[in-house]
């Protein structure tokens, strides 16, 4: 056992891992942030997405050994400081996004990666993206548009700033 | 006040908010004081006897708290996981129903069939420690496939069924069929295959036992549909733990999709362990080990045959059907290819005669159970593609065929022991066919060949039964339980309000849609209701959610529970407002002296039955809470026309979904943007099956799709837009919602709409049929089979 630390959502935490630990694990048991979720064994299903210095990883695939002093960003840290919800977390409410809700996590995550990257996707392009990340329940129709809803309002609010 | 949340209105969900901010309690969020964990060691091998077993080595290992086999649950005295359903076969005998240990004993009848459980203070420790446990198996053959076994395997899977065969069971009249066909003047017929599904929700299974030293009572944690009906099936018949020892809490669920309806042996066994261990168990499924520990879903084979007149008046149906049930009878296995597929195989059809015959065989394979539809899609995509190959040998359009034979008088008793209540066939169809623009296909199909690609356009109509009921019928056909539904209505002090119900959400709304209808019938804010579900401590009794059941049954419930506080509102504001109670109106939140101005609020009244200083108490007792339990008179009966569209490379065999055009007829709706959600993800379901899912067994019985490295889940990037409309229904007769259930449509609808547009696509090559799932392989070969066919013709 190691003892790791890294900033999480923001604040310095440690907690102990062993070699093999992964950090969903470590997010789930030592810092007690069980939104991050593990839907499969294989890193397909992307329920456990989150942000490592900046980029969407699959937790489920990272080792935490090694990850001293990263930032790490879930689900539970992805609403504004004044706890109302953040522009992803509120068009997929919006937008019926989720039905279940355990992927929802990780398609949002995932999601705020793309517009990170391409702030305005086509279609297309959001549905490539998120090949990575399964929902069984909604058909992906109500996630696509709570996507795209998610780009226009960060236009908007880009637009107003300038 | 309740306007805007009222019935009708896409009220937007109040459960989100904890699920987008990661707030969501699922069974594996939860963690007990001193809790151990559990790993199953299960079985390498399809089939074989267990030789030995040694254990020394692994009850040494560190962390290790306890090594359980077969042999001490055999000692211990508990029960095998239990059926739910008998099925009486057509000679009038009971199906066979061979035991299903816990943990296997003696003998291995599946991959994944669970032998060991190592109990350690670390899931890694119980993991590592089952590495140090030696098996000797004695290796049987495997009985892996249907057609085989039931043409004389010399393997059986259990000793009590000779030839594997489960029941053999008929409905409909033979005789009347028989003589319909000797008279047909035109007789299609089809071989197909309903692939093996695994339902797959994305939480895995994941439960704790905790067994408390103090009260001896028991508690389980689980990922359940319905947790009471866990409570009894485990309580009773397992573990023998009467019921007001034992409590089963299913929290957040992470999709259940039927996988989580049934009893499995972990739930029994961390329970049963917590108490030998004297500390709490929890066991959450990988999804490696959930693809052969879940129940899969469909898996049958049929052969069909369609009688018409000269006319293409469909004269009788005859079906004969291999159902695979797997090593082991789930909980509602029996039930699926018989009294939820048979009874359905009338479609939206006046065909007079129907005579189908199911022989439901053991395997050396993952048990079978219900999945999304749970025989209706099987009985829809039958009929859905055995009509429409008759349009096309009739030279006749695919909607024209179907208008020649749609049932219009209602109510409509089929020749396969269902009443229909009401419905209108023409008009989803019409809506399908307006939507789709289908009388412009042809351009488009020509657009399309134009760049090479082949176009097609496939219909489905489908009819299914939902809030399956009532008690009375299903214990004659052999189910082991009622299938009604209970509601509490608990009015606290102030006015607000907390529904108990038995009905269980697990992605469907049900926190929000219920609370829409308290909210309208009470008319008291949204915001003051509040919905409790999965936790056997609080809701009385349940039946839980399934075969879109929750709405149309636990919803009825509720209705009937809020009528009762109603009424009993109104004895107490009569008193107050010194009336006759005869005189009293409720409407809008108020009790009213009907043609006056004189009204108490529902708030003040419900007060005064808390505080009781001014009360009618010689009459009327304090408190305001109501239960009822509601045991429906009938099914309801969801239908619609589906039209999809699709392209096919013809160079690559892959087919592109364009859009899939769904109608449907759910009666009333409460909630449209949640139906149209659940609508969606059937579709998804129902279209995975047909292009994409398919679960695959070596002939040793190896499960070659054991991932989502291998078993094809639908991604964003293969799913279009869907233009969905269930507007106008036609409301169901028989509750008082008016509502049918639309959770499971869109899976039973798609399939056949699918497989039909891509035949449809391929219409120059003569191919008449491609098994699920469509997949660029299957449609490459079937077109270069068919390629090579005309050549040499």
């Amino acid at each position: 056992m190691t003892t790791i630390t890294m900033t999480v959502n923001g604040k310095e935490r440690s907690g102990k891992a062993e070699g093999r630990t992964l950090l969903v694990d470590f997010l789930r048991t030592e810092m007690g942030l069980t939104g991050t979720h593990v839907g499969c064994d294989t890193s397909q299903c992307g329920c456990c997405v989150v942000h490592v210095n900046g980029e969407s990883v699959k937790a489920c695939a990272t080792f935490v050994s090694g990850m001293d002093g990263a930032e790490v960003t879930t689900i539970e840290g992805m609403a504004n400081d004044d706890g109302s919800l953040g522009v992803m977390q509120a068009s997929f409410k919006e937008h019926h996004g989720l039905q279940c809700g355990f992927c929802t996590p990780g398609m949002i995550m995932s999601a705020t990666d793309l517009l990170a990257n391409n702030p305005s996707p086509s279609e297309d392009e959001i549905r490539t993206w998120l090949k990575g990340n399964i929902c069984r329940c909604t058909g992906y129709h109500n996630i696509v548009k709570s996507v795209q809803a998610a780009a226009a309002t960060m236009a908007g609010a880009r637009e107003a700033a300038e | 006040m309740a306007k805007d949340f009222g019935i009708g209105e896409s009220v937007k969900r109040s459960e989100d908010v904890r699920f987008v901010t990661g707030n969501g309690k699922y069974t594996d969020d939860i963690n007990r004081p001193g809790q151990t964990y559990a790993y199953f060691l299960r079985s390498p091998v399809a089939h074989a006897t267990l030789d030995s077993i040694n254990i020394d080595e692994a009850k040494k290992a560190p962390g290790v708290v306890g090594v359980f086999t077969g042999q001490d649950i055999a000692d211990a005295g508990l029960g095998g996981v239990p059926c739910g359903w008998q099925i009486t076969d057509k000679h009038g005998d009971p199906m066979k129903e061979p035991a299903h240990p816990i943990l296997a004993h003696g003998k291995v009848r599946h991959v994944g069939d669970p032998i060991v459980c190592v109990v350690a203070d670390t899931y890694a420790q119980a993991r590592d420690a089952a590495e140090m446990i030696d098996i000797d198996f004695g290796q049987l053959p495997a009985v892996v496939d249907m057609k085989a076994a039931a043409e004389g395997n010399p393997t059986n899977v259990h000793d009590e069924a000779p030839d594997n065969v489960c029941y053999d069971w008929e409905l409909g009249d033979k005789e009347a069929v028989d003589s319909a066909f000797a008279g047909a003047a035109h007789v299609t017929t089809l071989e197909l295959v309903n692939n093996r599904l695994v339902a797959n929700p994305m939480e895995p299974r994941c439960c704790i036992g905790d067994w408390d030293s103090s009260s001896d009572d028991y508690t389980l944690y689980t990922t359940s549909q319905n947790p009471h009906v866990i409570r009894l099936l485990m309580g009773a018949f397992v573990l023998n733990i009467p019921e007001h020892k034992l409590r089963v809490y299913a929290p957040d669920v992470g999709g259940g999709f039927g996988a989580k309806i049934y009893h499995y042996a972990e739930e029994a066994f961390v329970t049963w362990a917590s108490k030998q261990v004297r500390r709490p168990i929890k066991w959450t499924s990988d999804r490696s080990e959930a693809f052969i520990s879940d129940a899969h879903g469909r898996d049958q084979v049929t052969k069909a045959e369609l009688a018409m007149d000269a006319e293409g008046k469909f004269l009788a149906l005859r079906c004969d059907t291999l159902a695979n049930m797997g090593a082991y009878l789930s909980t509602f296995a029996p039930a699926i290819p018989t009294w939820l597929h048979g009874t359905l195989l009338a479609g939206q059809y006046a065909t007079p005669a129907v005579h189908c015959r199911v022989r439901a065989m053991f395997t050396n394979t993952v048990p079978v159970d219900a999945y999304r539809g749970a025989g209706r899609p099987e009985a829809t995509y039958i009929l859905e593609r055995i009509v429409n190959k008759a349009a096309k040998e009739l030279g006749l359009d695919q909607c024209e065929l179907r208008r020649r034979n749609f049932i219009r008088d209602f109510p409509y008793d089929t020749p396969v022991a269902v009443q229909y209540d009401t419905g209108d066939f023409d008009k989803t169809l019409n809506k399908a066919m307006e939507i789709s623009d289908y009388a412009n296909f042809e351009q488009r199909r020509q657009e399309a060949a134009s760049r090479g690609k082949l176009r097609g356009i496939g219909l489905s109509c489908y009819i299914e039964a939902c809030g399956i009921a009532p008690s009375s019928l299903v214990g004659a056909l052999g189910a082991r339980a009622g299938l009604y539904e209970a509601a509490t209505i608990r009015v606290n002090p102030t006015g607000s309000v907390t529904v108990l119900t038995g009905s269980h959400s697990h992605g469907q709304g049900h926190e929000t849609t219920f609370a829409q209808v308290v909210s309208d019938a009470l008319g008291i804010p949204f915001e003051s209701v509040d919905i409790v579900h999965g936790d056997t401590s609080k809701v009385p009794f349940g039946m839980g959610t399934y075969g879109s059941r929750s709405l149309a049954v636990g919803g009825s419930a509720i209705v009937k529970a809020v009528d009762k506080v109603v009424e009993k509102g109104k004895k107490i504001a009569a008193h107050l407002l010194e009336a006759a109670e005869s005189d009293i109106v409720f409407e809008d939140g108020q009790y009213k002296v009907a043609g006056t101005d004189k009204a108490k609020a529902f708030a003040e009244v419900s007060l005064a039955a808390y505080v009781p200083h001014n009360y009618p108490i010689e009459d009327v007792e304090p408190g305001l809470e109501e239960t009822a339990f509601y045991d429906p008179k009938n099914f309801t009966f969801p239908a619609g026309a589906y039209l999809c569209e699709v392209e096919v490379d013809p160079e690559t065999g892959k087919v592109e979904i364009i859009d899939l055009f769904a109608a449907d007829d759910f009666g009333n709706i409460v909630n449209p943007m949640i139906v149209e959600g659940q609508v969606h993800g059937g579709l998804a379901q129902g279209l995975g099956q047909a292009m994409l899912e398919n679960c695959v067994y070596d002939e040793e019985g190896q499960l070659t799709s054991g991932s989502y490295m291998d078993y094809a889940m639908p991604l964003a990037g293969d799913l279009p837009m869907f233009t969905v409309s269930s507007e106008d229904g036609t409301p169901c007769t028989h509750n008082p919602l008016g509502v049918k259930g639309c959770g499971e449509a869109g899976a039973i609808g798609s399939p056949p709409a699918l497989v039909n547009a891509v035949i449809d696509a391929l219409r120059d090559h003569g191919i008449e049929h491609i098994d699920m799932p469509l997949s660029p392989n299957r449609v490459w070969s079937a077109i270069n089979a068919a390629s090579h066919k005309q050549a040499a013709e």
